[in-house]
């Protein structure tokens, strides 16, 4: 779910910086001091472990397919929301750096749908409540099905909401012709299959953790008899039902009852750009323009390309075939250069090995 | 189990490239890092049908990657990750964007294919910009200039101990999924029974490990924040670059330069 920096225009890329630079400043500010110095060695060492984990493959049994880990839940269930989110932060910007996954300028589009939904909604939302609810209080394996439970519901919808945002942005951006609502209905789907096996995996290392150091683990109830929860798991799971349906059902009126205005924007905008370029080329390049006509009869000599005959007016042809000839002259000097320094490269290693 | 040890080797990679003394390693990272986002900003910038003016800005890179003394191609192999994504949200184009806007004979070339031809060369020049900008600066430097724009302290020192772990427990993850692959010949990934186990084994001892860590920090006397290399004051020859760098990349988003010196050979 990285995103590159060509999905992203901008304006939106700018807008999801500042949006995670908000969350990032209010997590570190929310670290205290004494806390922070402390907890940075093993906020380190898990953000590198999970990492290390979202590159082992883990087989789905009955497919011959692989899962890998969920990032977001497993470090807020570890570390907390705030270091979890930082962790997370410094993971997706290592990712993009050194492993070029996901882009630059994208890193805070990808750090508010991955590491902000995983950590602050997957936390606060669903790990915390479901942790302090009563379910089942009677019976042994409390705590072992909630852990279960908040890690798969907190993967599926922490990834639901990233896939969600992924469209917007892409959508927002103007960058693909795909319609808002056929995108939706790609994305959607194939996350809520990686967000099940996702989420099954984080269950399964955390069920490990409970069961091995369950101090490890932040917002346990300590055993549900010890602490008053404000609401119970029925409760919980109604609210978050009742969140899907209207969440869900929001959304599907959203995608399929008023695409017009989207398609509108995305369209309208393209058609606006598409104008421009053509009228403004019209009259500034081409076969009329001063460049042009200032090389006279080098041009004449020199012109390789002279029949191509393009739909629309001439000038637009001809604006389009010398664009064309211009990119493929740069191309060509990009590729020369290319080989000049792997040339003068070589050149210089075997100097510098017959000294 | 491969992909560890292949991300062990490109962060080794990454590590000796940027190890280098060329012109473009001795450039302050302050310098290089607005440049690279200026670059990205204005590649992304360009219409989706502009293609010609976009083509111009593949200069930078290349250009760079030579003075750094990189070979263009090492940066390719990492296109893997990002293209996918991109292709697909490129491929779609085709397929409902059917304005013509070129024909040559019978061939007509629609803006859903030259806004997918865009769309993925911006992804590759972004990369390349970022990939470069980390193959000639030192994660020390880079996060010392983090520092100077003044991004949290947590998040820089956080980046660093991050960056030096990640070699560690990459190794751990790698010895241990190893010698669970000798044991179960023929399995693609880690079974079902051992899902919690393989990783949670690990967690444990690197929550342990990462407390050893944090008393050997203190007694270096560690208050909080690392101390970063001395990263010199912006030399003149590093601003000069800025300031170049950004004018004429400013006048190839403003001015179509592919197009200029098509008009030399075509009439």
């Amino acid at each position: 779910m990285h995103m590159a920096d060509a999905l992203l225009a901008p304006q939106v890329a700018a807008t999801m910086y500042a949006a995670s630079g908000v969350v990032v400043g209010i997590s570190a500010k929310a670290l205290r001091n004494d806390e922070k110095k402390e907890k940075l060695p093993v906020m380190a060492v898990t953000a590198a472990l999970v990492f290390a984990g979202q590159m082992i493959n883990y087989t789905i049994p009955g497919t011959g397919s692989s899962g890998h880990l969920c990032g977001g839940m497993l470090l807020s269930a570890l570390l907390g929301p705030q270091a979890g989110f930082l962790s997370m932060v410094v993971i997706l910007a290592i990712q993009c750096l050194f492993f070029a996954d996901g882009g630059l300028l994208a890193l805070g589009a990808n750090c508010w749908n991955m590491a902000f939904y995983g950590c602050f909604i997957g936390y606060y939302l669903i790990w915390k409540p479901i942790m302090h609810s009563h379910l089942c209080a009677e019976k042994k394996n409390t705590d072992r099905i909630k852990i279960a439970l908040a890690s798969i519901l907190g993967c599926v919808l922490t990834l639901q909401m990233g896939a969600f945002s992924v469209v917007l942005e892409t959508s927002a951006s103007g960058i693909t012709e795909l319609p808002f609502a056929a995108f939706v209905g790609i994305m959607l789907p194939i996350h809520l299959a990686i967000g099940l096996v996702e989420g099954l995996i984080t269950a399964a290392v955390l069920l490990f953790v409970y069961e091995a150091r369950p101090e490890l683990l932040t917002g346990l109830s300590g055993g549900a008899e010890k602490t008053k929860s404000r609401c119970s798991l029925k409760t919980t799971i109604a609210i978050l039902a009742a969140a899907v349906v209207i969440v869900g059902g929001g959304l599907s009126l959203f995608a399929s009852g008023n695409p017009d205005g989207l398609e509108w924007s995305m369209f309208g905008n393209s058609e606006a750009g598409y104008r421009e370029n053509m009228g403004l080329d019209e009259e500034n390049y081409g076969v009329s323009s001063e460049a042009a006509r200032v090389s006279g009869e080098i041009q004449e000599k020199t012109a390789f390309l002279p029949d191509y005959a393009f739909r629309g007016s001439d000038s637009t042809a001809g604006t389009s075939v010398s664009g064309l000839v211009g990119s493929a002259i740069v191309a060509g000097a990009a590729v020369l250069m290319c080989v000049a320094g792997g040339f003068f490269r070589k050149k210089r290693r075997s100097c510098k090995s017959t000294e | 189990m491969d992909q560890l040890s292949r991300a062990q080797a490109e962060l080794r990679e990454m590590d000796a490239l940027a190890a280098g003394t060329s012109v473009v390693h001795r450039l302050h990272p302050l310098c290089k890092l607005f440049v690279t986002v200026t670059y990205i900003f204005i590649v992304v910038s360009f219409h989706k049908y502009d293609l010609s003016g976009l083509i111009v800005m593949i200069l930078y890179p290349v250009i760079l990657f030579q003075l750094a003394g990189i070979p263009v191609h090492v940066c390719f192999y990492k296109l893997r990750v990002v293209l996918p994504l991109v292709c697909a949200v490129g491929l779609a184009n085709p397929f409902f964007d059917h304005v013509p806007l070129a024909q040559i004979g019978n061939l007509v070339i629609t803006g859903g294919v030259i806004s997918m031809i865009t769309l993925m060369l911006k992804g590759c020049l972004a990369l390349m910009a970022s990939f470069l900008l980390v193959a000639t600066t030192p994660v020390d430097a880079l996060c010392g200039a983090l520092r100077r724009l003044h991004v949290p302290a947590v998040l820089t020192t956080l980046f660093l101990l991050i960056y030096r772990y990640i070699g560690v427990m990459m190794g751990e993850a790698a010895v241990m999924a190893q010698a669970y692959s000798l044991r179960a010949p023929g399995q693609k990934g880690i079974h079902i029974s051992a899902w919690g186990s393989f990783l949670g084994q690990l967690l444990l001892r690197s929550m342990d490990r990462a407390q050893e860590l944090y008393q050997s920090m203190v007694l270096r006397g560690f208050r909080g924040e690392f101390y970063y290399m001395d990263i010199p004051a912006c030399g003149a020859d590093s601003v000069l670059f800025m300031l170049i760098s950004i004018c004429l990349l400013l006048c190839a988003r403003l001015v179509n330069i592919a197009q200029l010196i098509g008009n030399l050979f075509v009439r």
